[in-house]
C-alpha cells in the first residue's frame, strides 16, 4: 500500500501537462540523439543541462526532461545499429550483430519493431525493478570488490572470441588490440602516464566514443567513397512496418532473461549498460545454441540486446540514487544535474525526498509508453532522418560525427584520432577484422586492469584473493570470504571452453553428411 | 548547387557560433560532467547569472583531459586574454601543478582568481569498523602496516592519497610506502567500497560522505580541517585528537594570465558576491561544503603558498625528485 501511495505522490507530480509535454518532448530528442551516431546518451543529456537551466526547470521537471533523453537515446540507439551498421551509441554496439543482417534480407521494419518492444519490455521490467528492489538493491555493490569485478570481467572477455562466429583468431585478435588501445593513458593505480609519448591529450586515454564513431561511422563513409555505394551498408531500404506477432511472443523468454542479466549488470556500479548489453547478448546466444544462428541476423539477435541495455540503463539508476555512484556516463550527468539541484543522492535520498524519487520513477513509467508509441508505429518518421539519399546523409553521418565528438573533450586531437580510427575500420573491413572486439576491448579493458591491480594491492599479491580466499595474519589462515568470484571464474572457463566442445558435438554429423 | 546550400548553412552555423561567443562567460569544467569541477561550473555559472552579476546564461563546456592539463594548456597557449573566461579548479590542480603533472605548464601561467567553498578532507570507515579514534587507526597501521588498507577517489600520489600520508607523517610513522592505497572511481566508489569490507577506511571529501553518513552507514573518524565543520559538530578534526594535519579541497577559479588588473578585480568581486548570496549558502550546505572565501590577489598569494607545501611534501614521499 504505501508503495501505492509513494506512486500516487510520483504521477501527481509528473502528471502535469508541462511535465507531459516535456516527456514527450525529451523522448523525441532523446531517440533523434540516440539514433545519430556519435551523439549518445551521455553527450544529448550534458548538451541539454544548459537549456534546463535557462529555461528555469525546478528539479522534478528537469529530472523528467533528462531522464525522457536519456531513455529516449537508448531506445533511439538502434535505429542506426539496424539501419546503418554503425551503433548509434555504445551500448547499441551488440545490436549491429543482427540487426544489420536482418535489414540487409529485408527485415528491416521487424526488427525495428522487434528491438522497440524489446527496449520496452528491459526498460519497464528496470523500472519496475527500481521502484520495487532500490533500496535493497544498493547492498548488492557492497557485495562487489576488486576480486568480483575481475572475475565478471573476465567472464566477458572470455566469451569474447565467439562474437565472430567466422573467424575466432581474428575476434581474438582485435580484442587483443582493444585491451592495449586501453592500456594508453594515466596508469590509475600510480597516476603515471603509460603510453602517451608526452602527449597531454593522450593522458585519459582513448575515449571509447572516439574509436565507435571513427571505426563504425567514418570508416562506413570510406568504403562507400571507394565503392561508389555498392559495398556499403548505407541504403538498406525499409518495407512495410508490420507486427511480427509470432517472432514477439517467441521471443518473450528470451526478452525476460536478457532483461534480467542487463538489469543486474546496470546495478552493478562497476559495470553498466554496455556490459549489460553484451552479457544479455553472449548469454542468450548460449541458451539458443548453434542453431539459435546467432549473428547471422536472428530476431532474437536483436531481442536480447536490446532488452539487455535498456534493463541495464534502468539499472544504473539504482546505484546512482541510492549510493551517489554513477554505473554509467549518462548516470554520471545525471548525477551532476542532481547535484547542480541541490539534491544529493545517497542511502537516504529515498526517504529524504520522495517527491523527486516518486517522480523521477513515475516519469520513467511515461517515457517508456510514450517512447513505445514512437518507436513502434511511429518508427517509419525516425527512419525517414535516416533513409535521405546517401549524398546527403553521408556528409550529415561526417558532421554529426566531427560535432558529437569535439562536444566530448573540445579537442581537435579527437578528431584527428576519430579520422585515424575511421582508416583503421577502413583498413579492417578489408581484412576482415570484427571490429566490434576492438570497442568492448577499449570499454573494458581498463575496468578489469583496475580490478585485477586493485585486488593484488590489497592482496600482496596473493592469486588466492582472486577466488574469495582472504588472507588472516593473526590466527595465520585462509579465509573464503566470498563464493562470487570463483563462480563467477567457473563460468568465465566454462563460456571459453563450451563452445569449442559444443562446436565438435555439433559439427560432426555434419562432416559425415558432407 | 549542392555546394552552395552547403556553403551558406556552414556560415549560418558560423555567424551563430560566432555571435554566441561574443555575448556570453564561459566556464570550462576541466573534466567530465559529474565530477567536483564540473559542480563548480554549473553551481557558480548559475548563480552568477541568477542573481544578475552576467548578462546570460554562463556556458558550460567539459573539457577533460589530462587531470585538468588539457583545460590548462588550452587556456595558456590559446585563451591567454580571454576576459570571458573563467576556469573552475580546485586542491587537485594545485596538487597536479606542483607535481608538475601538467607536462612541464606552471602555476604562474594563469590567475587563481578566487576560492568560495571547501570541502573538508575526511578519514571514515565503516559503522561496524574497530577502530573508534584516528589514534586507534594509526596504531593499527603502526602496528601492521598491511592490515589496513585505504580507498580514495584519486589515484596513488594524488590528494586523497597525500591526505593519510600527511597524517601518519604527522603520528611519526615514517615507513609509508608500506601503506596500502587503492585508487577508485571517484569517493563514492571508494565509500562503498569501505562499506563492503574490501578497504579498512575511506579518504576523500566531506561532500562525498554526506549521505551515508546520514544514513549511518560510515563513521568519520575525523575532519581534517582547524575547526569543526557546521552541521557536521559531532565529528572531531585529526588537530584536536593530537595530529595537526588541515587538508581542504578548496574549490574555485582561474583566469587567463592575460587579463587586465582591472578584470580579475572584476571577477574577484563577482565571485565575492556569489559567495555572499543566499543560494550558494545553501549549495553549501547541502553539499558539504564548508565556508572558505578567498578572492583577488590573497587567493593568489594563498595558493602559491599551498602549492609551495605540497612542493615539499611530494619530494619528502618520493612523488617528484
Amino acid at each position: 500500500m504505501e508503495l501505492l501511495s509513494n506512486l500516487a505522490l510520483g504521477f501527481s507530480v509528473a502528471l502535469t501537462p508541462f511535465t507531459l509535454f516535456l516527456a514527450v518532448a525529451g523522448c523525441f530528442l532523446g531517440t533523434i540523439i540516440g539514433a545519430l551516431p556519435g551523439l549518445g546518451p551521455s553527450n544529448g543529456v550534458a548538451i541539454l543541462i544548459p537549456l534546463a537551466f535557462s529555461l528555469g526547470l525546478d528539479a522534478t521537471s528537469a529530472l523528467v526532461l533528462m531522464t525522457a533523453v536519456y531513455y529516449g537515446a537508448m531506445y533511439g540507439g538502434r535505429i542506426s545499429s539496424i539501419l546503418l551498421n554503425i551503433p548509434g551509441d555504445e551500448p547499441a554496439l551488440m545490436t549491429t550483430l543482427d540487426g544489420y543482417p536482418m535489414a540487409k534480407a529485408g527485415r528491416a521494419g521487424d526488427a525495428l519493431v522487434l528491438s522497440g518492444f524489446a527496449s520496452f519490455f528491459g526498460a519497464l521490467f528496470a523500472t519496475i525493478g527500481l521502484m520495487l528492489l532500490a533500496p535493497l538493491l544498493s547492498r548488492i555493490a557492497y557485495q562487489f570488490g576488486p576480486s568480483e569485478y575481475f572475475a565478471l570481467y573476465l567472464l566477458a572477455f572470455s566469451t569474447l572470441g565467439g562474437i565472430a562466429s567466422r573467424n575466432q583468431a581474428k575476434a581474438a585478435l582485435a580484442s587483443c588490440i582493444g585491451l592495449g588501445i586501453a592500456m594508453i593513458g594515466l596508469d590509475n593505480q600510480t597516476g603515471m602516464p603509460r603510453f602517451t609519448g608526452g602527449n597531454l591529450h593522450l593522458m585519459d586515454g582513448v575515449d571509447f566514443l572516439v574509436a565507435i564513431v571513427g571505426l563504425f561511422a567514418v570508416a562506413e563513409v570510406f568504403v562507400f567513397i571507394e565503392s561508389h555505394g555498392r559495398e556499403s551498408s548505407i541504403g538498406v531500404k525499409l518495407g512495410k512496418v508490420t507486427l511480427p506477432v509470432r517472432d514477439l511472443t517467441k521471443g518473450i523468454g528470451t526478452m525476460l532473461r536478457s532483461s534480467v542479466i542487463g538489469f543486474i549488470a546496470g546495478v552493478l556500479p562497476g559495470a553498466g549498460a554496455s556490459l549489460g548489453s553484451f552479457l544479455a547478448y553472449m548469454g542468450e546466444k548460449n541458451v539458443q545454441g548453434e542453431k539459435g544462428g546467432f549473428g547471422t541476423g536472428v530476431p532474437k539477435g536483436v531481442m536480447a540486446p536490446e532488452a539487455g541495455n535498456n534493463a541495464a540503463a534502468g539499472g544504473a539508476l539504482v546505484p546512482m540514487l541510492t549510493l551517489g555512484v554513477p554505473g554509467s556516463g549518462t548516470t554520471a550527468v545525471l548525477l551532476a544535474l542532481l547535484l547542480t539541484l541541490n539534491i544529493t543522492p545517497g542511502p537516504t535520498l529515498f526517504t529524504d525526498r520522495p517527491d523527486v524519487v516518486w517522480g523521477l520513477i513515475a516519469s520513467l513509467l511515461i517515457a517508456n509508453f510514450v517512447l513505445l508509441a514512437m518507436n513502434v508505429p511511429m518508427v517509419k518518421m525516425f527512419v525517414h532522418i535516416l533513409s535521405v539519399p546517401a549524398w546527403v546523409l553521408l556528409p550529415g553521418v561526417m558532421m554529426i560525427s566531427f560535432v558529437g565528438i569535439y562536444s566530448l573533450s573540445g579537442s581537435y586531437f579527437d578528431l584527428l584520432l576519430m579520422i585515424f580510427f575511421g582508416i583503421v575500420g577502413w583498413m579492417f573491413r578489408k581484412l576482415d577484422v570484427p571490429t566490434v572486439p576492438i570497442i568492448l576491448g577499449i570499454l573494458l579493458g581498463n575496468h578489469m586492469e583496475d580490478a585485477l591491480r586493485r585486488a593484488m594491492i590489497l592482496s600482496d599479491g596473493d592469486w588466492r584473493f582472486l577466488f574469495g580466499f582472504r588472507w588472516h595474519s593473526s590466527p595465520g589462515e585462509y579465509e573464503f570470504y566470498s563464493a562470487i568470484p570463483s563462480s563467477l571464474l567457473v563460468l568465465a572457463v566454462a563460456g571459453f571452453v563450451a563452445p569449442i566442445f559444443l562446436r565438435r558435438v555439433i559439427k560432426k554429423p555434419q562432416a559425415v553428411s558432407d | 548547387m549542392q555546394t552552395k546550400i552547403r556553403a551558406l548553412t556552414l556560415g549560418a552555423i558560423m555567424s551563430v557560433a560566432g555571435s554566441a561567443a561574443l555575448a556570453a562567460t564561459e566556464c570550462i569544467a576541466p573534466a567530465n560532467p559529474g565530477g567536483g569541477w564540473d559542480f563548480t561550473c554549473r553551481q557558480i555559472g548559475k548563480i552568477l547569472y541568477d542573481i544578475g552579476q552576467v548578462d546570460s546564461p554562463v556556458q558550460v563546456t567539459n573539457m577533460a583531459g589530462g587531470g585538468g592539463g588539457l583545460a590548462y594548456s588550452h587556456v595558456v597557449n590559446e585563451r591567454g586574454d580571454d576576459n570571458n573566461l573563467i576556469v573552475a579548479a580546485s586542491q587537485a590542480t594545485a596538487t597536479r601543478l606542483a607535481q608538475n603533472a601538467y607536462a612541464g605548464l606552471t602555476a604562474d601561467q594563469v590567475r587563481f582568481v578566487g576560492a568560495i567553498g571547501a570541502d573538508p578532507g575526511v578519514i571514515v570507515v565503516a559503522a561496524d569498523s574497530p577502530f573508534m579514534s584516528l589514534g586507534d587507526m594509526v596504531d593499527a597501521i603502526k602496528a601492521d602496516p598491511g592490515s589496513v588498507a585505504f580507498g580514495g577517489g584519486s589515484a596513488a600520489g594524488g590528494f586523497d592519497h597525500l591526505k593519510v600520508l600527511m597524517v601518519l607523517k604527522e603520528a611519526g610513522f615514517t615507513d609509508i610506502t608500506k601503506v596500502k592505497y587503492i585508487g577508485l572511481d571517484g569517493g563514492g566508489d571508494a565509500i562503498t567500497q569501505t562499506i563492503g569490507g574490501f578497504t579498512q577506511g575511506m579518504t576523500g571529501d566531506m561532500s562525498e560522505i554526506v549521505g551515508f553518513l546520514q544514513s549511518g552507514e560510515v563513521r568519520a573518524l575525523a575532519v581534517l580541517t582547524e575547526e569543526r565543520v557546521p552541521g557536521f559538530e559531532d565529528i572531531p578534526t585529526a588537530q584536536e585528537q593530537g595530529f595537526d594535519v588541515v587538508a581542504v579541497n578548496w574549490r574555485g577559479l582561474y583566469v587567463p594570465k592575460g587579463i587586465s588588473d582591472a578584470d580579475f578585480e572584476a571577477w574577484g568581486a563577482r565571485l565575492q558576491a556569489v559567495a555572499d548570496s543566499q543560494e550558494w549558502q545553501d549549495a553549501m550546505v547541502a553539499n558539504g561544503l564548508a565556508p572558505f572565501t578567498k578572492v583577488g590577489g590573497d587567493f593568489q598569494s594563498w595558493v602559491d603558498g599551498v602549492i609551495a607545501d605540497t612542493v615539499e611534501l611530494s619530494k619528502e614521499i618520493g612523488v617528484i625528485q
